[in-house]
C-alpha cells in the first residue's frame, strides 16, 4: 500500500538490498509489511468470492421449492462457502494482521524468517486455485460439507482430491507461518519488552500459533487417511474392514475445534487493542486476559467431540465433552468482563473501529451463549444440524471474527496507508453490516429451533417468512461489503494525513513510527521501559 | 551484502517462495490427475518433483552460503533453534494423529463392531465377529501379523545404536576431532540405510498389504511415514557429512549438524513408539 518508501537507515547495512519495484516487489518480497498487505488482499478477495457463494445459497433459499440451483450444486455452494471462508478469508486475514503488526508491536526489524514468510503467502495461491477450479471438474466441487466426512468424501469425485490437496498445502503454509510467528515473538522482541509487557494482540497470536502447530498436522493426518481410503484401498473409515467413519470425525474435530479458536483468539487480540484506545484507559486485567487466552487454548483440545454428540459415543464421553465445553465459557467470560471493565468510566468515543469492537463484544457474546446452548447434550440432540447451529457459528465467526477483522482494518489502515479513512462512509459500512448481519442470522435461531435442517436446498412452507427475511438481510450484507472495498481503496488513494499516533488513546511501539510505516522499521531495536 | 554481525540478518528479495508455490501446485495438481487417471498427471508430477528438488537444493545452498559467510549472528542462530524445535513438534503431532487412529480403531471401534454388549446392533450385521487384534474387519480374516522379535527388534537396535553413533560424532565435533565426526556420521548413515533395507525386506515378506483392513492400514501408514522420515533423515545426514568434509562447522558454530541430529533423535523416538504399540503390544 505504501508505495514510496525512502526512509532507509543507511547506517545499518540494509541499503544494498533495496527492493524491486512493480510485480517483482510482491513476488520476491521478504518484507513483513508487503507480505501482510498481500495476505489482507488475498483474504478480501476470497471473502468476496465465498460471500458470492453465500448469496447464491440465500437466493435459492429465498422461497421454498427449487428455483435457481440444482440440489447437488447447492451442496457444492455450502461446502465451498465454508472451506473458502475459513481457510481463504478468515485465517489469512489474521495472518495479514500478524505480519503487519507483530514486528511493529514488539519492535522487531521483520519476521524471523522473511523468505519462509513469503512462502507461507505464496502457498495460498495454488490452494485457492485448486479450490476454485474444483467447480469446473467432472462432478463439480466437493459437496459433502466443509468437514468432508466419509463416506461422502470417500465416494466423491476428483474435486475431493483437489480440496484435500488444497488443505494440505494450506496446512504447510499455516505451520510454516506459525513457526515464524512463534520464533519472531520469542526471539525478536525489543530489549526490555518482557513477555508480560507484550501487547495483547501479540499474546493472542502467540497462542494461536501454538494451536495451529498442534492442530494442522492432525488435519493433515486425517486428510492423508482420506486419500488412502479413496485411492489406495485402506479401511480407516470403512467398517467392512474394521475401520469406522466416526474415526474421521474424531481426528477431524481434534483439529477442528482448536481451529475454531484459531479463528477467534486473534479477534480477541484486536478487540483488546481497540477498546483501550477508544476508552482511553489501559486494558483491564491484562494478566488475567493472558491466562484466559491460554486457558481457552488448552481447553480447546479436550472439547472436540461436542461436534459429534449424535454420531455415536458412550454417555460417559458425551458428559465429559459437555462439561469440558461449558468450562470454556469461564475464560471467555473473563475476557468479556475485562472488555466491559475497560470501557467502564472510560472517556469513550465511537469511531468506526470502536463501533465494530463494541458490536463484536455484544454479538460475539450472543454467539457464545448459543454455543453454550448447543453444548448442553440433550438440547444439542435436537439442535444438531439445524439452522440454530448455523446461527450460532455465524454469530461467532461473522460477528466475532470477520467484524473484528473489519474493525482492525479501520483501526490500523491509517498506519498502513498514511491516510485517514472516510469516517462517514466507515460508519455507514458499520451500521449496514451490523443491521444486515442480524437480519440475516437472527431469524435462523427461530427456524433452527423449529427444526429446519441445514445444508438442504428446500424447506417446509412454515419457514418461508423467516427465510425470506434472512435472504434479504444476506443480500444487504453482501452489498455492504462493496462499500467496505470502496472505503479501503479510497483510503489508499488519499485522504486526510494521518499522524504518527493516529488515535489519541493509542499506545505502543507501532504508533511511534511514521504513518505510513516506512519500508523498514526498528532496524535498531527500540528500548522498552 | 555488507552485513555486520550486530544486526539481525534480513535476506533480500528471493524467488524461492514462488518456486515453492509452483512446485507444490504442480505436485498437487499432477497427483490429483494421476489419481483420477488423467494422462497429463504424470508429466506434471515429474515436473513438480524436479522443481521441488531444485528448490530444496537451491534454497538450502543459499542459506548454507549465508551461514558460512558469517551473516548470521547469535540471534539468527537462536531463531533457527526455535524454528527447528517447533517444526519437530508439528511432526510429532502428525504422528500423534495416526497413533490416535490406531488406538481408536483397536480399543473403541473394533469392540463396538464385535458389539460385546449388544448395544450397537452390529451383531445383526456381522454375526460371530470377535474383536481380536490384528483385525481386518468382520469380513476378512488376517493371515498373519508382524512379530516384534524378528526384524523389528533388530531394527530397534539399529536405530538406537545410530543415536549413539550420532551423539559420538557430535562429541567429536565439539572437541574438533575430525575423524571422530566423520566416522560417527558415516556409521549413523550406514545404520539408517541398514534400517531402511530391513524395513524393505519386512514389507516384501509381509503376509498382508495396506488393503488388509484396519490392521494393514494402520500398520503401513505408521511404519510407512516413519520410513519416509528415516529416508529424509538419512539424506540430511549425508548432506551434513559432505558439509563436514568441506569444513563448514566448528566446535561453536554447527547448528546445521544439531538440527539434523534433533530430527534423527525424533525419528528414533517415533520408532520406539511404533515398536511398542504397532509391533509388540
Amino acid at each position: 500500500m505504501s508505495t514510496t518508501t525512502t526512509s532507509h537507515h543507511d547506517a545499518h547495512g540494509h541499503d544494498d538490498h533495496g527492493h524491486p519495484t512493480g510485480l517483482m516487489r510482491w513476488v520476491k518480497s521478504t518484507n513483513h509489511k508487503d507480505i501482510g498487505t498481500m495476505y489482507l488482499w488475498f483474504s478480501f478477495t476470497m471473502f468476496l468470492f465465498a460471500g458470492a457463494l453465500a448469496m447464491l445459497i440465500r437466493l435459492e433459499l429465498f422461497q421454498p421449492g427449487l428455483q435457481f440451483v440444482r440440489p447437488e450444486v447447492f451442496n457444492q455452494l455450502t461446502t465451498l462457502h465454508g472451506l473458502i471462508m475459513i481457510f481463504g478469508a478468515i485465517m489469512p486475514a489474521f495472518v495479514g494482521f500478524a505480519n503487519w503488526q507483530v514486528p511493529l508491536m514488539i519492535g522487531a526489524p521483520d519476521m524471523a524468517f522473511p523468505r519462509l514468510n513469503n512462502m507461507s503467502f505464496w502457498l495460498l495461491i495454488p490452494a485457492a486455485i485448486l479450490l476454485l477450479a474444483s467447480f469446473f471438474v467432472p462432478g463439480g466441487a466437493a459437496a459433502g460439507g466443509w468437514t468432508m466426512y466419509p463416506p461422502l468424501s470417500v465416494q466423491g469425485g476428483m474435486s475431493i482430491d483437489m480440496s484435500i490437496f488444497a488443505l494440505h498445502i494450506l496446512g504447510v503454509s499455516s505451520i510454516v507461518g506459525s513457526i515464524n510467528i512463534i520464533t519472531t515473538i520469542f526471539n525478536m522482541r525489543a530489549p526490555g519488552m518482557t513477555l508480560m509487557k507484550m501487547p495483547m494482540f501479540v499474546w493472542t497470536w502467540l497462542i494461536t500459533a501454538y494451536l495451529l502447530i498442534a492442530a494442522m498436522p492432525v488435519l493433515a493426518g486425517a486428510l492423508t487417511m482420506l486419500i488412502t481410503d479413496r485411492h489406495f484401498g485402506t479401511h480407516f473409515f470403512n467398517a467392512a474392514g474394521g475401520g469406522d467413519p466416526v474415526l474421521f470425525q474424531h481426528v477431524f474435530w481434534f483439529f477442528g475445534h482448536p481451529e475454531v479458536y484459531i479463528m477467534i483468539l486473534p479477534a480477541f487480540g484486536i478487540l483488546s487493542t481497540i477498546i483501550p484506545t477508544f476508552a482511553r484507559k489501559p486494558l483491564f486485567g491484562y494478566a488475567s486476559m493472558v491466562y484466559a487466552t491460554a486457558a481457552i487454548a488448552v481447553l480447546s483440545f479436550v472439547v472436540w467431540a461436542h461436534h459429534m454428540f449424535t454420531t455415536g459415543m458412550p454417555v460417559a464421553g458425551q458428559l465429559f465433552f459437555m462439561y469440558s465445553t461449558m468450562l470454556i465459557s469461564v475464560p471467555t467470560g473473563v475476557k468479556v468482563f475485562n472488555w466491559l471493565a475497560t470501557m467502564w468510566k472510560g472517556s469513550m468515543t465511537f469511531e468506526t473501529p470502536m463501533l465494530f469492537a463494541v458490536a463484536v463484544v455484544f454479538l460475539f457474546t450472543i454467539g457464545g451463549f448459543s454455543g453454550l446452548v448447543c453444548a448442553i447434550l440433550p438440547v444439542d440432540i435436537q439442535l444438531q444440524d439445524t439452522y440454530y447451529v448455523v446461527a450460532h457459528f455465524h454469530y461467532v465467526l461473522f460477528s466475532g471474527a470477520a467484524m473484528s477483522i473489519m474493525g482492525g482494518v479501520y483501526y490500523w489502515i491509517p498506519k498502513w496507508t498514511g491516510h485517514m479513512y472516510d469516517e462517514t462512509l466507515g460508519k455507514w459500512h458499520f451500521w449496514l453490516t451490523t443491521i444486515a448481519f442480524n437480519v440475516t442470522f437472527f431469524p435462523m435461531h427461530f427456524t433452527g429451533l423449529a427444526g429446519m435442517p441445514r445444508r438442504i436446498p428446500d424447506y417446509s412452507q412454515q419457514f418461508a417468512e423467516f427465510n425470506m427475511i434472512s435472504s434479504l438481510g444476506a443480500f444487504a450484507l453482501g452489498l455492504s461489503q462493496l462499500l467496505f472495498l470502496y472505503v479501503v481503496i479510497k483510503c489508499i488513494r488519499g485522504g486526510a494525513k494521518a499522524t504518527n499516533q493516529v488515535w489519541e488513546g493509542a499506545h505502543g511501539l507501532e504508533w511511534t513510527v511514521p504513518s505510513p510505516a516506512p519500508f523498514h522499521t526498528f532496524e535498531t531495536p527500540p528500548l522498552v521501559k | 551484502m555488507s552485513q555486520t554481525t550486530k544486526n539481525y540478518y534480513l535476506p533480500g528479495p528471493s524467488f524461492w517462495p514462488l518456486i515453492a508455490s509452483i512446485s507444490l501446485f504442480l505436485l498437487a495438481g499432477g497427483f490429483t490427475m494421476v489419481l483420477n487417471k488423467i494422462a497429463m498427471g504424470k508429466p506434471l508430477m515429474i515436473a513438480g518433483g524436479l522443481s521441488l528438488a531444485y528448490l530444496l537444493f537451491g534454497w538450502f545452498k543459499e542459506v548454507i552460503g549465508e551461514s558460512v559467510s558469517k551473516y548470521y549472528n547469535k540471534q539468527v542462530d537462536k531463531s533457527f533453534r526455535w524454528g527447528m524445535g517447533w517444526f519437530i513438534f508439528s511432526e510429532v503431532m502428525f504422528f500423534f494423529g495416526f497413533f490416535g487412529a490406531l488406538f481408536y480403531a483397536r480399543n473403541v471401534s473394533l469392540p463396538w463392531l464385535a458389539d460385546t454388549h449388544g448395544l450397537t446392533g452390529a451383531h445383526m450385521v456381522w454375526q460371530n465377529f470377535t474383536a481380536a487384534w490384528p483385525s481386518a474387519g468382520p469380513k476378512l480374516v488376517l493371515e498373519g501379523s508382524m512379530k516384534p522379535w524378528g526384524l523389528p527388534a533388530i531394527n530397534t537396535l539399529l536405530l538406537l545404536t545410530s543415536g549413539v553413533t550420532l551423539t559420538w560424532a557430535h562429541w567429536g565435533l565439539m572437541k574438533n576431532k575430525r575423524n571422530q565426526i566423520i566416522i560417527g556420521l558415516a556409521l549413523t548413515i550406514a545404520l539408517g540405510a541398514a534400517f531402511l533395507y530391513l524395513q524393505y525386506t519386512e514389507y516384501s515378506e509381509a503376509a498382508f498389504t495396506i488393503k488388509s483392513g484396519i490392521y494393514g492400514a494402520t500398520f503401513y501408514m505408521l511404519t510407512g511415514f516413519h520410513g519416509l522420515h528415516v529416508t529424509m533423515g538419512t539424506i540430511m545426514l549425508t548432506i551434513i557429512l559432505f558439509r563436514v568434509l568441506k569444513g563448514h562447522f566448528d566446535s561453536h558454530d554447527h547448528f546445521g549438524f544439531e538440527a539434523v541430529a534433533w530430527y534423527w533423535h525424533f525419528v528414533d523416538v517415533v520408532w520406539l513408539f511404533l515398536f511398542i504399540f504397532v509391533y509388540w503390544l
